[in-house]
């Protein structure tokens, strides 16, 4: 293949995008007249399925960034590729057998609802607020910076024109519509990756008889065996084991997953609808590597190089060679509508974090009524939605690859720990949670500053002063060891008082709103 | 919400007393088998990088069946979880709450 329709305005790609936005909006404006309650604005009115709720939430997890860089990290490193896929997906079952339940049981809109049910809550409500708004930051400017790099990569638009575009449609979709069509945006935009992946899936395996073992002894005699075989990823054992720490727990403490158990009526739902979105993000994995080997051996890694460093153009540029225009547009909407949908729930879980839990929790101490709260909400999306927009423009060119790993990290040192004792030990008191809270979101901030990625990377020093790349064993054990040790510093008998009526909300449901 | 009575008169009720303890244990054995699964992996990319390059048949190498295998098992162990929790503990707290009238 000498010639790629990649990175110029495409027909067919501007048909199916402005498909995509224009019955996007649609959903939204239906939306709009369903959302005026707090429970409407953040948890659609608790009126998703399972089913709904298991796609919505695999919306929010596949990031054009799993799509592409998954695919392009398969087709120019092998066997690597397939490592992250399953680093990836092992942080759900761990949020399925220890959070999903008590989460949707114990708390209303967020998570710190259920860090509040018997700890202060000024206290508790900034700090997890804290958490959850950095998580959400650093995951909102790698999004951003993403989509402005990939839409320029894949339409030839202005890098700061997508930024606009994707900071704008997002705004319209959670200020009008809520959750309910942030929800609604995450199904359609889940459904048409899965869909688009499969078919590319088909299309490829038809060029190998339909065979795996076909495909993998092309690659084979193409790249040699070394492409089935792990390569240079893990090198230091303990930087492995800690970014699988992050990526194991970090899932457990993401705002804008942890949010979506809310959307549910009960913990049943909730339940059925991690194990639904567990199976579509894992078999979207398995089709990505598929895409990768595929388009190692059928549109040449160096090709995929020559046109972006990173391999993200991999699975575009197989859609090309296969499906010709039309296939390449549609999944170049595709790819589109994949990263409006996850900034959308970034957004969402955000502003909840601003409005219910700083400004009614903290700053109106729970005194505001609905309609103060919704408008708050409905500010705070706004100014998220413009920050992100700042953001993006602001670490342009920079590479922010990290922050993705970053923000895992914070999620699992800062978020986690604090919500899993809360739920699990009687002893956690106010103090040890808030300094768990602090602890391990700065130590993951902190070491990550002075690693090699940044210390190294992008502040040119010549030696890191921390030399793993992955803070997590570090920061979360720490996080665990202070909240262990304040809470017996500073015991919290009025928390201790209440473990019995949360244990019974937690496991039976009652009381559950 | 529950009056404090009812709240004490539950915590003492073997048979919630059963039940905490039913799904600490299910909870916390598919945890950790999950992360005997995960670490399992990173064990042999770490150490036994030769042992996943083994080629099985053809091309295919034992590391392949091994991260395929990885992702098929988180999904299923969450599968165990559900099904368990559908049938078992579901009856549990239906039958709890019919007692205490929750």
């Amino acid at each position: 293949m000498e010639q790629t329709a990649i990175g110029q305005a495409n027909i067919t790609s501007i048909l199916f995008f402005l498909g995509f936005v224009v019955s996007t909006l649609g959903i939204t404006y239906w939306a709009a007249k369903r959302t005026r309650s707090t429970s409407e604005f953040y948890a659609a009115g608790r009126s998703i399925t399972g089913f709904q709720n298991g796609l919505a939430l695999s919306g929010d997890y596949m990031s054009a960034a799993s799509f592409l860089g998954i695919a392009g990290l398969v087709s120019t490193r092998g066997y690597d590729g397939l490592i992250y896929s399953v680093g990836w997906l092992v942080g759900w079952p761990i949020l399925t057998f220890l959070i999903a339940e008590p989460l949707r049981n114990l708390g209303k809109y967020t998570f710190a609802d259920v860090l509040a049910y018997r700890l202060s809550h000024r206290p508790i409500r900034t700090a997890a607020a804290t958490g959850s708004l950095v998580t959400v930051l650093f995951y909102l400017i790698a999004q951003m910076v993403g989509a402005g790099t990939l839409i320029k990569l894949m339409f030839g638009l202005s890098y700061e024109l997508a930024i606009v575009l994707v900071g704008g449609l997002m705004i319209a979709y959670v200020l009008f519509g809520g959750m309910l069509a942030t929800t609604w945006v995450q199904i359609i935009k889940a459904v048409l990756l899965l869909g688009g992946a499969t078919i590319l899936v088909v299309l490829t395996l038809a060029k190998f008889g339909f065979s795996y073992p076909e495909l993998f002894q092309a690659v084979a005699t193409q790249y040699g065996d070394r492409y089935l075989q792990p390569g240079g990823l893990i090198t230091n054992p303990l930087d492995a084991f800690s970014l699988g720490i992050a990526l194991m727990f970090g899932c457990a403490g993401l705002p804008h997953i942890l949010m979506r158990f809310y959307t549910v009526p009960d913990a049943k739902e909730a339940r059925k609808s991690v194990f639904y979105a567990t199976g579509f993000i894992g078999y979207f994995y398995i089709l990505t590597v598929t895409i990768g080997f595929g388009a190692a051996v059928l549109v040449g890694s160096d090709i995929i190089m020559s046109i972006d460093k990173g391999g993200n153009m991999a699975a575009p540029l197989l859609a090309e060679a296969l499906g010709g225009n039309l296939f390449l547009g549609f999944l170049a909407a595709v790819a589109f509508a994949t990263i409006l949908a996850v900034v959308a729930g970034l957004t969402l879980a955000g502003a909840s974090a601003l409005s219910h839990d700083l400004y009614v929790g903290v700053i109106r101490k729970g005194m505001a009524n609905e309609k103060e709260e919704v408008r708050v909400a409905r500010m705070a999306t706004v100014g998220l939605g413009v920050a992100a927009i700042l953001l993006g423009m602001l670490f342009k060119g920079q590479n922010v690859a990290f922050m993705v790993g970053l923000a895992f990290a914070v999620a699992a040192s800062a978020n986690f720990p604090a919500l899993a004792m809360s739920i699990y030990w009687k002893g956690l008191s106010t103090k040890g949670a808030v300094a768990s809270i602090y602890t391990g979101l700065f130590l993951a901030v902190g070491l990550i500053v002075i690693s090699p990625t940044i210390w190294v990377d992008i502040l040119k020093n010549p030696v890191a002063l921390f030399p793993m790349k992955n803070p997590g064993i570090f920061s979360m054990g720490a996080a665990i060891i202070v909240a262990i040790v304040v809470s017996f510093l500073t015991k919290d008998p009025g928390a201790e008082e209440k473990f019995a009526e949360e244990k019974l909300r937690s496991y039976v449901g009652i009381g559950a709103e | 919400m529950q009056t404090d009575r009812n709240v004490t008169k539950m915590l003492e009720d073997p048979e919630f007393r059963k039940l905490t303890r039913q799904k600490n244990r299910v909870s916390l054995i598919l945890t950790i088998v999950e992360m005997i699964v995960f670490f399992g992996f990173i064990t042999l990319l770490a150490f036994y990088k030769p042992f996943l390059g083994t080629k099985i048949s053809g091309a295919i190498t034992v590391g392949i069946p091994i991260a395929v295998g990885a992702i098929i098992l988180s999904w299923v162990l969450t599968g165990v979880y559900v099904f368990w929790a559908n049938t078992k503990y579901d009856a549990m707290v239906r039958s709890v709450r019919d007692r205490i009238g929750g």
